[in-house]
Formats: C-alpha cells, sequence, structure tokens
C-alpha cells in the first residue's frame, strides 16, 4: 500500500542523511522525496511516499520518531489530505503537433512557460496520476526531458502538522 | 564570573562537569590540542590503550557495569575507523558511550585532507546521535546532550567529531556549562501508560502457564529489584536473554536459565507451551524465537519496552507498555498487591503448580548438569563447563565476568549463575571477538577492588590481546580463562554437524603461541591447566589472596571436541532444539 509520510525536522546539516540512511539501512523504499524550509526556518518539511503494510509503516514511523532530530511525523494517508506534485516538462513541438499540444496543456490546466521554434516547457501540478496522464496523454514519442518535484501533503481542514 | 577556555580546554572541562573519571583513548595529530589539555589537568585519568577498538570495548565495559557512560577518545580517519566496530557493539546492546573523535579543520572537510574520514557518516547506521562541532563556542552544549542522549531512554553511543580549528589553544571563550538540555525533538518516555498498566495486571493475573521473558533492558534499566520483586510475588518462571543474565537471581529454583538458540530446555519449553510471555526490555531477537511464525502458539504477549520501537517489531504484542522498565514494574506490582490482597483467589494457584509440576519434569529430564565434575572428555581431557562451574566455586558467584563470542561465552553463560545485574557483560547483538578483555578492563577501571573474570577462547582473545601491555601499564588484576580448543569452536562445532566435519579454516592448532610464555612477558602470572583433579586447587589459587594484585592468565586445555547443546532446529519452534552432539545433520542453524 501506498502511503504518505510528513516529518517536520530540524533545519539542520546532516538532518536528512540520517533519514535517507534510515530507509537504505531497513530496508524501506522511497518513492518520492520532497523536503524544504518551512515558515519557521528552524524547520524543515518532507514530505516522503513510501509502501508497505500497517506494520511496515509502523515500524519507519516508530524507527523516524527515533532520530533525534525529527520532530514529528504524521502518515497523512490515515486521514483526509491533499497531495500535490509539480512537474516540468519539455516536449517537442513542431508543425500542427504545437497546437495540438497546447491543446492538451489547456485541458490539463498546465502552462507554457517557455518555448522555441520546436519545444515547449510545460509547467503542471497535480496528483502524481495527473501527471502521469498528462506524460500518457502527449504520448512518450513527444517528451525530451521530465522533472518532478516529488509529491508534497497536507492534511485537509482544521488537521495542522505543526509543533 | 565565567572563565575564558580554549576549546580544547572547553572540551576537557565539560567532561569534567558531567563527572567523568576515564577516558579511554589514544592521541594523534587531530587531537593534539586536547590532549594538551587533558595534560594540564588532574580530574580525569587518561587511560592509554593500544587500539582503538580497545578503547571503545572498555568505556562499554565500565557503562555496563556501572550504568554510567564511558567516555573514548580518539582520532581523525584511521583512529576514528578503529573505533567503529566498538561503537557498533555499543549500539546493538544499547549501551551509554560518548565517543570524541578528532576531525581535521573545518576549512579542511572534504578535501580527503590527510586522516581525513567522514567520521559522522562512517558511523551513522550505528549511533544512536552524532555531532560534528562547526565552531568551539558550541561544544559545552554538545557534550551537555551528547550525554544526556547517550545516557536517556533507550541508551546508546553518541559520537562528538572534533575539527581541530575548534580545539585551538589560542582562541578563547566564555565557558559554562549549561544546567539543563532542551531539544524539542526528544523526550523519552518517563512512565508507563496507567491504562496499559492495568490490562499488563489483569493479564498476568489471569495466566495459567505464564513465563517472564526479561532482557537487557532490565538491566541497563536498572530494573532487576523491581522484576524480582514482582516476579517473586507472583511466583512466575522467569528466564533471562543471554543479554538479560542477573536481572534475576540465577541461583533460584524460580530461575529457568536462559532461553533461545542455546538456551536450557525447560527455558524454551516453557516459552513454546506458555499462554502468558510477559516480556521486560527483551526484543524477540531472532537468536530466542526462532522461526518466528511457530513462537508461543498459545501465548498472549504483555510487551514492555522503553523503546516503542522494539514492541510489535518481530512478534505482535496484546498489550504493548511504553516506558522505563523499573517505573512500570514497580506500578504493575502495586495494582498486583492490591488485587492480590483483595482477592485471595486472584491467581489461579493450581494451575500455577501444575505448569510448575510440567517445568520441573523438564528441567529433570534434559535440564542442565550443575556439577559435571563425574564427566570426561575425549581422551579424558578437561571439559569448558568443568571450568566454568570451578570458576563460579572459586569466585563464590560474586564475580564480574565478561566473555568473548563462541563456545566459550554460551558455557559461560550457562554455567556461571548470576544473582546480580552489571556481573555479566557480553556483546550479545553484534558479537564482536575480541570484546572480552578490554571490556573486562573497563569493569576493573570502575571497579578497583572487584574481581573481574573473563572467561575468552584463544581465537577471540587473539584479537584484543595486545591489551595485556595496558594492563601492565595500569597494573589491572583481571583474571583471564581461556577456553583453549585450539580452534574456532563455534565455527567448527557448525562445520561437524552440517558440513561433514570439513574444517574450513577454523583450526590453527601449530600456530597458536604459548600463551604462558606470552603473558609472561607482559609481567602477568600465568597458569597452564589440562587436568579435573588440579582445577578447583589452580582456581582457588587464581581467585585467591596470593594473586589479589596479579593479571593472571589462566590457559585451560579443553577438550577440542566438545560441542555447545541444546541448540535450537532451524525453521522450528522453540520447542525444537537438539541435545546431545549429532555430526552430519543439516536442520540446525546456518545463520551463525
Ligand atoms: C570479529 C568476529 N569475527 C568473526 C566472528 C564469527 N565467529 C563467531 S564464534 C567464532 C569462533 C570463536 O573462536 P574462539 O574465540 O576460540 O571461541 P570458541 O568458540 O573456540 O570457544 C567466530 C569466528 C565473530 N563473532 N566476530
Ligand atoms: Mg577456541
Amino acid at each position: 500500500m501506498r502511503r504518505l509520510l510528513a516529518i517536520l525536522l530540524e533545519n539542520e546539516a546532516g538532518a536528512l542523511s540520517r533519514v535517507i540512511g534510515l530507509f537504505a539501512q531497513r530496508n524501506y523504499n522511497i518513492e518520492t522525496l520532497n523536503v524544504a524550509p518551512t515558515e519557521d526556518e528552524t524547520l524543515s518539511r518532507v514530505t516522503l511516499s513510501t509502501t508497505g503494510d500497517e506494520n511496515r509503516i509502523e515500524q519507519i514511523t516508530k524507527h523516524l520518531n527515533r532520530l533525534i532530530e525529527v520532530v514529528k511525523v504524521v502518515d497523512l494517508t490515515e486521514g483526509d489530505h491533499l497531495e500535490r506534485e509539480l512537474m516540468l516538462i519539455k516536449v517537442r513541438a513542431v508543425g500542427e503537433m504545437r497546437e495540438e499540444i497546447k491543446r492538451c496543456c489547456d485541458i490539463f490546466r498546465g502552462q507554457v512557460i517557455d518555448v522555441t521554434n520546436d519545444a515547449y516547457t510545460i509547467q503542471l501540478t497535480g496528483t502524481s496520476e495527473k501527471l502521469d496522464a498528462f506524460i500518457r496523454a502527449l504520448g512518450e514519442a513527444a517528451v525530451l526531458e521530465v522533472v518532478r518535484s516529488g509529491v508534497s501533503g497536507i492534511g485537509r481542514a482544521d488537521k495542522i502538522l505543526s509543533l | 564570573m565565567t572563565e575564558r577556555l580554549s576549546g580544547g580546554e572547553m572540551l576537557i572541562r565539560a567532561l569534567q562537569d558531567e563527572g567523568v573519571e576515564y577516558v579511554f583513548g589514544y592521541p594523534g595529530g587531530a587531537v593534539l590540542h586536547i590532549y594538551d589539555a587533558i595534560f594540564k589537568q588532574q580530574r580525569i585519568e587518561h587511560v592509554l590503550v593500544r587500539h582503538e577498538q580497545a578503547a571503545t570495548h572498555m568505556a562499554d565495559g565500565y557503562a555496563r557495569s556501572t550504568g554510567k557512560p564511558g567516555v573514548v577518545l580518539v582520532t581523525s580517519g584511521p583512529g576514528a575507523t578503529n573505533a567503529v566496530t566498538g561503537i557498533a557493539t555499543a549500539y546493538m546492546d544499547s549501551t551509554p558511550i560518548v565517543v570524541i573523535s578528532g576531525q581535521v579543520a573545518n576549512e579542511f572537510i572534504g578535501s580527503d585532507a590527510f586522516q581525513e574520514t567522514d567520521m559522522v557518516g562512517v558511523s551513522r547506521p550505528v549511533v544512536k546521535h552524532s555531532y560534528l562541532v562547526r565552531s568551539a563556542a558550541e561544544i559545552p552544549r554538545i557534550v551537555k546532550e551528547a550525554f544526556y542522549i547517550a545516557c536517556s531512554g533507550r541508551p546508546g553511543p553518541v559520537v562528538i567529531d572534533v575539527p581541530k580549528d575548534t580545539t585551538d589553544p589560542n582562541v578563547f571563550f566564555d565557558y559554562e556549562y549549561p544546567e539543563s538540555v532542551s531539544l524539542r525533538s526528544y523526550s523519552p518516555s518517563t512512565r508507563g501508560h496507567s491504562g496499559q498498566i492495568k490490562k499488563a495486571a489483569k493479564a498476568l493475573l489471569a495466566a495459567k502457564r505464564p513465563v517472564i521473558y526479561a532482557g537487557g533492558g532490565v538491566i541497563q534499566g536498572d530494573a532487576a529489584s523491581e522484576l524480582t520483586r514482582l516476579a517473586t510475588r507472583l511466583g512466575f518462571p522467569v528466564t533471562n536473554t543471554l543479554m538479560g543474565l542477573g536481572g534475576f537471581p540465577g541461583d533460584t529454583e524460580q530461575f529457568l536459565g536462559m532461553l533461545g538458540m542455546h538456551g536450557t530446555f525447560e527455558a524454551n519449553m516453557a516459552m513454546h507451551h506458555t499462554d502468558l510471555i510477559f516480556a521486560v526490555g527483551a526484543r524477540f531477537d531472532d537468536r530466542v524465537t526462532n522461526d518466528p511464525a511457530k513462537f508461543a502458539p498459545d501465548a498472549t504477549i504483555v510487551h514492555l519496552d522503553v523503546d516503542p520501537a522494539s514492541i510489535s517489531k518481530i512478534i505482535n504484542a496484546d498489550i504493548p507498555i511504553v516506558g522505563p522498565a523499573a517505573t512500570v514494574l514497580a506500578e504493575i506490582d502495586r495494582v498486583v498487591e492490591a488485587k492480590m490482597a483483595a482477592d485471595p483467589d486472584a491467581l489461579d494457584q493450581r494451575a500455577l503448580a501444575d505448569w510448575w509440576r510440567r517445568i520441573r519434569g523438564w528441567r529433570r529430564e534434559h535440564g542442565l548438569d550443575h556439577d559435571q565434575r563425574h564427566r570426561k572428555g575425549s581422551n579424558g581431557s578437561l571439559l569448558p563447563q568443568q571450568v566454568v562451574q570451578s570458576v563460579y566455586r572459586a569466585t563464590k558467584g560474586q564475580a564480574f565476568v565478561t566473555s568473548d563470542v563462541g563456545q566459550h561465552q554460551m558455557f559461560a553463560a550457562q554455567y556461571y549463575k548470576f544473582d546480580a545485574p552489571r556481573r555479566w557483560i557480553n556483546s550479545g547483538g553484534l558479537g564482536t571477538m575480541g570484546f572480552g578483555l578490554p571490556a573486562a578492563m573497563g569493569v576493573q577501571f570502575a571497579h578497583p577492588d572487584g574481581v573481574v573474570a573473563c572467561i575468552t577462547g584463544e581465537g577471540s582473545f587473539m584479537m584484543n590481546m595486545q591489551e595485556l601491555s595496558t594492563c601492565m601499564q595500569y597494573a589491572l588484576p583481571i583474571k583471564i580463562i581461556n577456553l583453549n580448543n585450539q580452534a574456532l569452536g563455534m565455527v567448527k562445532q557448525w562445520q561437524d554437524m552440517q558440513y561433514g566435519g570439513r574444517h574450513s579454516h577454523s583450526t590453527y592448532r601449530d600456530a597458536l603461541p604459548d600463551f604462558k610464555a606470552l603473558t609472561e612477558s607482559f609481567g602477568h602470572v600465568s597458569y597452564r591447566i589440562d587436568q579435573l583433579d588440579e582445577l578447583d586447587d589452580a582456581m582457588a589459587d587464581v581467585f585467591g589472596a596470593k594473586h589479589k594484585d596479579d593479571l593472571v592468565f589462566v590457559d585451560a586445555h579443553i577438550d577440542p571436541e566438545e560441542h555447545v547443546y541444546p541448540m535450537a532446529i532451524k525453521g522450528g519452534a522453540m520447542n525444537a532444539m537438539v541435545l546431545e552432539r549429532v555430526d552430519g545433520r543439516d536442520d540446525i542453524r546456518d545463520d551463525l
């Protein structure tokens, strides 16, 4: 089962390497990883997606909590939550394909953020499934380069992860 | 008035303020400023070792035998990497040590400078926490935090990597040692959940075939007397893990002995047939459970541990309790006491008596033989069990016993009956050969008047025997009992059992030193024993007044054919054991 963990971490050198090291050391996998400082700059927030059954997620959570620099861990998938991923994608766009791609981009509510004679760079946000669907819609042949941020997640409504 | 101190001086001063008595260390370029600060003070004694691995084991032995943190100081690069085995050993057995490693100056970090190793990176998987000092001003806070983290909650090793520039003797700072630690992300639990405690008490009282399974957490958590009080009140059988020996008096009838891979027949049978396991500070290690899928089919599991990550990791707990063993056991005992006072039938005494009858039956059938003076080894040779029993008699069961890894370790654990905590000191989790001698040294430093015996094997002893020189320097009167079977006995046993007796690289009979001459060359006393009828007299001498101040090395030539039993059968439940020597089985556990 896919799980999305939100982790508040001391914003210190080496803290992230302990989190990643833990996953490697205990043979847990990381599917996506996203990290940046929060509004409180002494804290970083990590969103990490992984897979595993309930026992495994419980172990991961417990081991994360054992790390001194981990302040809080929440399994967002346990409750209502929102998740988004940002993708920058460069696609070949020549001749009549240019219109076609533009239309597809509009349907997915993407934005063309850079243009050359034979390529578009498109920015798209949404769930990971939406981004996957967009890539499929464009067709593999058109895709030149893909950058994805990894998932960011937040609890819905008044669920707040803070100190 | 605050003092003005250099970084190196602040580091040593902070150790003094922590109450550190000994630092086990070895100098080198990156720590010279720190060594100069050591030279200029008297409060801390620095012990010069002969190898950094030994320094970590000494600190570890000191910590295990006292509950106080052990401290290590090593230089950068090879000094630091030599310390890693000892750090991993402490990590696996959750012992509090603080390792200070030198590092190249901050400005050279990352440049592959001479003797530069990323110590924080190298040690990361085997530390509870680690620090890289970025500026000297951080030193007092970091030392304070390091000791707090090492000793609190589930203890463990902490590394402080100290770049040389932060100890510069010409740059001074206002020194003030923090009074307390504030770490928003670390707050180990200080008491158990009262609802869970009530549930646990209820489950204990309802049990008909209970077992208390207590591990190293009882020792580390200073909970032996609380455990003993509760277990005695209930009259339940108690078994200890290899790490837990001494957590319950080993010389009582109520004690089933060690459980697990080389555990006693009655302990393993009781674990298999029980209807309630009360696990205290134990982690259902694979050396204990055998196949987890077949483990204790009828048991309700009550699991108390200070580390939530240990609970339901291998075996699912029905009643988990997170908290320090001593306080939680005392609270459970209060509840149990009240219930038993209110209702004389609170405990099913008849069921319990039946259960004890079965356990005594198992003990009678296949229990350990606690006086083997009637046995003879092959060709009339001395048996390792006889030697351990003789040490037990000569020390009246009151010694600190350290051990290494192998057959000798299992014989020591099986036949030396520990009746107090912090007396049995061995590397259970990592299984580090070479641990025994330096650990014994750390114990002897902590207990100058204590009797310290290191029961070792010649293979393990040779992994850190350079420390005989350190023993000479500090006049440590350790007694080393070398169970010499002229082989890597435990490896050879497995080869006898499952590899058709092909002893691939497990013997070196013609290449062993004359241990007597060797140890005497370091100024120590040495005995060589190979006869049963001289054994008790020799041990009486070794542990008697005559050698009170000597390091004595006993080279006991024992039967090389002897195997350790019982032994768990691979993939079985806990009741699956081999009880005597059988060669050519392929179902013995092969994960040495
Ligand atoms: C550092 C290290 N290397 C290898 C092993 C694997 N090992 C476990 S027991 C053993 C043999 C130990 O020989 P000895 O110390 O003579 O003890 P004996 O079994 O003969 O009593 C070995 C090699 C280990 N535990 N530690
Ligand atoms: Mg041997």
